[in-house]
């Protein structure tokens, strides 16, 4: 160990927290007040909303201007590793939350208002006895009308296909960048990105087709709710992953990162991982059984 | 790794050694442990009197049957309200805070480990709060359904459910965001020889404690999210029509609500393990029973969540899985309560005001306890669910327990934190004020709950008046007396005599080899622990 390692890191006093505090209370504060009907909350959002895209931007750029000017000891470094990895442990958990909903639906609820076990009691006699369970369903109620739902084998498939190749593609990037093979590094991190794209083009016109043909929307029960609600968080992250490998490509093509320095690559690439087993879930779970 | 890692511009190498920037910008721009741990404690102190503001106006309409002050809608936002302040703007920063101050001269660390993130794990609060605290004001009025925010009932509220369903995310954030700080400044920043088990208690409880944040936080987020898109966007998660279920959000909730009340009561198990064996003059008994206690509570505390739901309709076999493994926790709780008596066993005892506040803390958190272990009895539970009885058992828990902690902490570190000593008479004062009026505040509840008093009703039967006096006197007893609380806190930061570098003889630890009050910076020089500095 160098000398210099001996000292920690220690930022000087940063303006981007307290930017992007005002940014996330402009943004859910409009977007609560346009929830109530207040004429001004969509203009409070955008600026918000900018206001945050702009905090990124500046303390990213700062982290990555410091990272670039070999600030960052290996402690520094095990600090961003550890909290990245912390991070998405906590995003495992916030889909957890979604899942356990799905399997609640599934294993209890439903099965309940169709006159099984607690159910039996009242609910299903006194409420709703003419309801069989089943699933998928929009509830005994019928909310938003019968619908159709997506085949585990057409689409769902495709793009499962496609993520996991996505997965094998980054960890090919990864490989590249440790040999200190540059050219391989961008086009497989390029690939990385496209089928992201690709994936969420296809995630789209299921969206579509779903809206417009099958009549399987947001409010189709708790079917609907629990696919768009899965489905659309987990694309919702895919989008936050393709962005972020798109930055780490334009870091790539600048020159950044070493074959022994590249934190911000591969935790780019652990979250990309965490998006593709998540998918997996849904794909077992949400399509397929 | 390589030689270029130099760790600071020269600018900031003159920053670090001539102190913070002046003026009221280094409170907000700061990344500095020390700064960031003030504020979170002044804060938390600050939405303590809200939250209590609230407290004494529900004591004020119980003081007597009938409706008086508050008309039951108003009565119903200031339950729900004093909850979600005090556990969200309260307990849980005064923990952060002490977290922020503590941990890393704790464990001979410069900083926190992400100390921009860290500034923004704060700054994020106050403006949670505005969110929260504006729906007061709004048509309808704020949320009135209770901490738990149960629907369909919440869902029924006005304007206020997008504003309380916000706030609660970026507290969620806020909350992670710490927590990821913490754990990565416990794993990754230790002084060369503060090996994980020579961490003083306090920061082996935290590292637990943000464990359990990171991993409870997120399915709080997840849960509020599906109340948002319930009530504007359609969906049927918490709707039987649709095929969903009202009480899936209280399964939810409570998977994050039951490790939240260990997110309470886990790091002031950790000051109450610092500060018995600095009045004792003798070492923490069983240290490492307590590490193994403190992680098994947090492991349980992931699988007894249906407890708070007994009486909603379970099948039996879940009933009495929720029952056993509730009854479990008493065996690590039993553990910690027996190695704080055995720590005094024999010890040179003196009883300085935190060391009563911990001695407090022993004796009314096992009252807690033992209530919670009547409750999870399912079928007593049934008699007692709702009652009063529920509310005397969690304030005897966060009161005497959470906070009575908190507030000896202050008292153990503020000569610390401040350079000077407060007013023991003043102290002792505050402290006996506080332990008498907060039994008499919370004891008849006990008996009120017992006799069938209901939980969140403005009005009660005539046979329960002469307890709810003697409760609501002991709550406005309570809340003054915090107000000398406030004062000893200010009066000490302003002067009193100084305090020493080891403002307490027995105490042990890194943070006593610091001068009092520290530098802006500490363990720039990472230290060299040995066994005899390490926990005490
Ligand atoms: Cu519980």
């Amino acid at each position: 160990m160098a000398a210099a390692d001996q000292h920690y890191y220690l930022p000087n006093p940063s303006h981007w927290p307290i930017v992007g505090s005002i940014g996330l209370f402009l943004l859910l504060g409009g977007f609560a007040s346009y929830l109530s009907g207040i004429t001004s909350g969509p203009v409070a959002m955008i600026i918000g909303f900018a206001v945050v895209v702009f905090m990124m931007f500046g303390w990213f750029g700062t982290v990555i201007g410091e990272s670039e000017k070999g600030r960052y000891n290996d402690q520094v470094d095990v600090s961003f590793r550890m909290g990245m990895g912390w991070f998405i442990f906590s995003e495992v958990l916030f889909f957890a939350a979604f899942f356990g909903a799905l399997f609640y639906a599934r294993v209890y609820s439903v099965p309940w208002i169709g006159g099984e076990g607690v159910g039996a009691l009242a609910t299903h006699p006194v409420l709703w006895p003419d309801y069989e369970a089943a699933w998928p369903t929009n509830g005994p109620a019928e909310i938003g009308d019968a619908f159709d739902i997506i085949p585990a084998f057409g689409i769902p498939a495709l793009n499962t296909i496609i993520l996991l190749t996505s997965g094998v593609t980054v960890t090919l990037a990864h490989w590249a960048l440790k040999k200190s093979q540059r050219g391989r590094l961008s086009f497989w991190l390029f690939a990385t990105i496209a089928l992201g794209v690709v994936f969420l083009y296809y995630q789209g016109v299921e969206f579509y087709h779903a809206y417009s043909d099958l009549n399987l929307t947001l409010e189709s029960g708790i079917y609907g709710s629990t696919f768009f609600m899965l489905t659309g968080f987990h694309g919702f992250h895919v989008t936050v992953g393709v962005t972020m490998l798109t930055v780490i490509w334009a870091r790539t093509l600048r020159g950044h990162f070493t074959p022994k320095r590249h934190f911000a690559f591969e935790g780019v690439a652990w979250y990309w991982h965490f998006v593709d087993v998540v998918w997996l879930g849904l794909f077992i779970f949400v399509y397929w059984l | 790794m390589s030689a270029v890692t130099t760790h600071h511009d020269d600018h900031a190498h003159e920053d670090h050694h001539h102190g913070p920037p002046p003026g009221l910008m280094r409170w907000v721009l700061t990344t500095n442990h020390k700064d960031i741990g003030t504020l979170y404690l002044l804060f938390a102190l600050t939405m303590l009197f809200i939250g209590g503001f609230l407290a004494m106006g529900i004591r004020a309409e119980l003081f007597q049957p009938g409706l008086q002050l508050l008309n039951p809608d108003l009565f119903n936002q200031f339950t729900a309200m004093h909850g979600l302040i005090m556990v969200f703007g309260a307990i849980m920063p005064a923990f952060v805070g002490f977290a922020n101050w503590q941990v890393p001269i704790m464990i001979g660390a410069p900083d926190m480990a992400l100390p921009r993130m860290n500034n923004w794990s704060f700054w994020i609060l106050p403006f949670a709060g505005i969110l929260l605290i504006s729906t007061f004001f709004m048509p309808g009025g704020a949320p009135a359904a209770g901490w738990t925010m149960y629907p369909p009932l919440v869902l029924q509220g006005g304007m206020n459910v997008p504003f309380l369903i916000f706030a609660v995310h970026l507290l969620g954030m806020s909350s992670i965001m710490g927590a990821i700080n913490i754990i990565v400044t416990i794993l990754n920043m230790r002084a060369p020889g503060m090996t994980l088990l020579r961490m003083p208690l306090f920061v082996w409880t935290w590292l637990i404690t943000a464990f359990l944040l990171i991993a409870a936080m997120p399915v709080l987020a997840g849960a509020v999210t599906m109340l948002l898109t319930d009530r504007f966007f359609g969906t049927s998660f918490f709707n039987a029509a649709g095929g969903g279920d009202p009480v899936m959000f209280q399964h939810i909730f409570w998977f994050f609500g039951h490790p939240e009340v260990y997110i309470m009561i886990l790091p002031a198990f950790g000051i109450v393990s610092q500060i018995l064996p600095a009045f004792c003059r003798k070492p923490l008994f069983g240290y490492e029973s307590m590490v193994y206690a403190t992680a098994s509570i947090a492991f349980l505390s992931f699988i007894v969540w249906a407890h708070h739901m007994f009486t909603v309709g379970m099948p039996l076999a879940g009933e009495l899985f929720f029952m056993y493994t509730t009854m479990l926790i008493a065996v690590p709780t039993g553990v910690k309560v027996f190695n704080w008596v055995a720590t005094m066993w024999r010890g040179s005892m003196t009883f300085e005001t935190p060391m009563l506040y911990a001695i407090a803390f022993v004796v009314l958190f096992t009252i807690g306890g033992f209530s919670g272990l009547m409750l999870a009895i399912t079928p007593a539970d049934f008699q007692y669910h709702d009652t009063y009885f529920v509310v005397a058992h969690f304030h005897y828990v966060l009161v005497t327990g959470a906070l009575f902690a908190i507030v000896g902490g202050v008292y153990f570190w503020l000569p610390k934190w401040t350079g000077h000593m407060y007013d023991e008479r003043l102290g002792k004062w505050h402290f006996w004020l506080s332990f008498i009026s907060v039994n008499v505040l919370f004891f008849p509840q006990h008996f009120l709950g017992l006799a069938g008093m209901p939980r969140r009703i403005p009005d009660y039967s005539v046979q329960f008046v002469d307890w709810n006096v003697v409760s609501s006197i002991g709550g406005f007893v309570f809340g003054l007396s915090q107000l000398l609380f406030v004062y000893i806190i200010f009066r000490t930061i302003r002067g009193g005599a100084k305090a020493p570098d080891r403002a307490w003889e027995g105490a042990r630890g890194l943070e006593w080899t610091l001068p009092s009050p520290p530098p802006y910076h500490t363990f720039v020089e990472p230290p060299k622990v040995t066994e005899a500095d390490a926990h005490s």
